[in-house]
């Protein structure tokens, strides 16, 4: 016994190598097949190497062989819960590069299903977050209401996921009778379970010590690696491009760009949870405005974009979406580029999780919201 | 700035350099002797202060392959295209700006990675999705074996 205390407490005789472990690309935190090459000091961080590729689908390059209304297609399979998005991301970029106006109504829907899907993104990180710190229940929380979100796309779009609602000039099938009195439902609904999320979470003693100065990130770390949505703002990055960069309904609508400058887990977490308010407040300020007219202007069928380079930006739910596409003036791209808000934020997780136990390392890359497709196009 | 302002302003300051305005963005084409030197004032100077990279990507263009960089100064809000040329096919090398900007490090190597364009001064530019002695897809002379995106 004597001799287990001689151990314990002469550094001497401590084996104190650092190692490394492998993190992925199986391990449930990560989300997706992501492998981290982690350099340990015991249970602290020295280093951390991500590892892509293992699902690398080459889509630039397809999209260089299919026309542009077919690259839509495509950018579902990216950032798959903010597919939306992504479609509108191509879809304006054709759009602009064409100078076609589409109809006021096309505007407002592209709108509140940008926000529906933004919605249905942050209740899903809301409750893999719990999960991933060891809260089971806060998964059955979200994903029940985010269920309701899930109906109301299948109902207008005919898919659940990948809903492929965008085309280039406009949206493929007008919303569903149904779909004005659903949404206002559910923001009613929803509206009372906010509270209960942050009843069950946010005030959490636990969640809070796991969370408060935890993988702190300064403002001029995340502008110079590029971190941008929700991870950016908490560290009052002012990157929303829905305020900077309107498109679509955007311009027409009042809501707050949600900045933190506490540039923790803690301070990540709470920019999302207040997004979503701002999010159902931009969906009432829409819904009972949609204007009459058509849901898609007539394009030719077969669309040629003018020689040039276009780029469109746009806010998912991760931060800035961009579509680079450089046309010789065929039916499909010469070459298309996607920025991806994933993949810039993925490389600021050294910087962040640095000097911090390994079990934090699992929060702070919760709070990162990484989608792995998106990150491995 | 707004585009006229900034390209008037660049081209005062840069007058070797190819400046026009395109449909969205100002367009600066460097030389790629000058690209570090260029990104540094660009990111350092009060009047332009581009500090935040959004977007660095690689093009293979029959004559010639072209590193794009879309820049953005978050005090100021305005946005520019700067582009840098090489017209060596077979072995492409431009000078790194990640020490400029540090996101650029992994966008390189993505572009490293795909299209083969080597980076001078990268600390650690090895391929990101593929395996070593896969070929670099996004070039145009890249032959598509297993036939995967024609069919």
């Amino acid at each position: 016994m004597s001799e287990i205390k001689e151990i314990m407490f002469n550094s001497d005789r401590l084996a104190t190598d650092e190692y490394l472990v492998n993190m992925g690309p199986q391990h449930p935190s990560t989300h997706g097949v992501l492998r981290m090459l982690v350099k340990l000091e015991g249970e602290k961080v020295l280093n951390i190497q991500p590892h892509i590729g293992y699902i690398h689908s080459g889509i630039e390059k397809m999209c260089e062989a299919i026309s542009y209304p077919q690259i839509i297609h495509l950018t579902d399979r990216m950032d798959y819960l903010s597919a939306h998005m992504n479609n509108e991301a191509v879809a304006l970029c054709v759009e602009n590069a064409l100078q076609v106006e589409v109809p006021e109504r096309v505007k407002y829907i592209r709108t509140i299903m940008d926000e529906l899907a933004r919605l249905a993104s942050h209740q899903l990180w809301w409750c893999v977050m719990g999960m991933d710190l060891g809260a089971l229940t806060t998964f059955f929380y979200g994903l029940r209401d985010r269920e309701m979100i899930l109906d109301i796309f299948e109902e207008t779009c005919g898919a659940r996921l990948t809903v492929n609602y965008n085309l280039p000039g406009g949206v493929m099938f007008d919303i569903h009778p149904n779909f004005q009195k659903r949404v206002k439902d559910f923001i009613t609904y929803f509206r009372k379970k906010l509270p209960e999320y942050d009843q069950l979470l946010t005030g959490n003693v636990i969640f809070r010590e796991r969370t408060e100065g935890i993988g702190h990130l300064s403002l001029a770390d995340a502008i110079a690696y590029g971190v941008t949505g929700p991870s950016g703002r908490a560290s009052g990055f002012s990157n929303d491009l829905r305020k900077h960069q309107p498109y679509s309904a955007y311009p027409l609508v009042k809501f707050n760009e949600i900045l933190d400058h506490r540039c923790d887990t803690l301070a990540r977490y709470e920019v999302r949870m207040k997004e979503m308010h701002e999010s159902l407040s931009i969906i009432e300020q829409l819904i009972d405005n949609i204007p009459e007219g058509d849901y898609a202007v007539k394009m030719k069928s077969v669309i040629k974009l003018p020689e040039g380079e276009f780029y469109q930006r746009v806010e998912t739910a991760r931060g800035e979406f961009g579509v680079y596409i450089v046309s010789d003036g065929k039916k499909n791209p010469y070459r298309v580029k996607f920025r991806s808000p994933g993949f810039s934020n993925l490389f600021a997780l050294n910087n962040m999780a640095k000097g911090h136990k390994i079990a934090d390392l699992v929060a702070i890359m919760s709070t990162l919201d990484l989608v792995i497709p998106d990150i491995d196009r | 700035m707004t585009n006229d302002e900034l390209k008037a302003y660049l081209l005062d300051k840069f007058p070797s350099a190819e400046i026009t305005l395109g449909t969205q963005y100002v367009q600066m084409i460097v030389a790629s002797a000058d690209l570090h030197q260029t990104a540094t004032l660009l990111k350092d100077a009060k009047e332009t202060s581009f500090d935040y990279l959004i977007c660095l990507s690689g093009v293979d263009y029959p004559e010639y392959m072209e590193v794009v960089y879309h820049l953005e100064s978050v005090s100021l809000r305005h946005v520019m295209v700067l582009k840098v040329r090489t017209s060596d096919r077979a072995n492409p090398a431009i000078d790194t700006v990640s020490d400029i900007w540090i996101t650029a490090k992994y966008h390189e190597r993505e572009v490293y990675d795909l299209l083969g364009v080597h980076f001078n001064n990268h600390t650690d530019l090895r391929r990101l999705f593929l395996e070593d002695g896969w070929g670099f897809p996004l070039r145009k002379d890249y032959v598509d074996e297993i036939r995967i995106v024609e069919r």
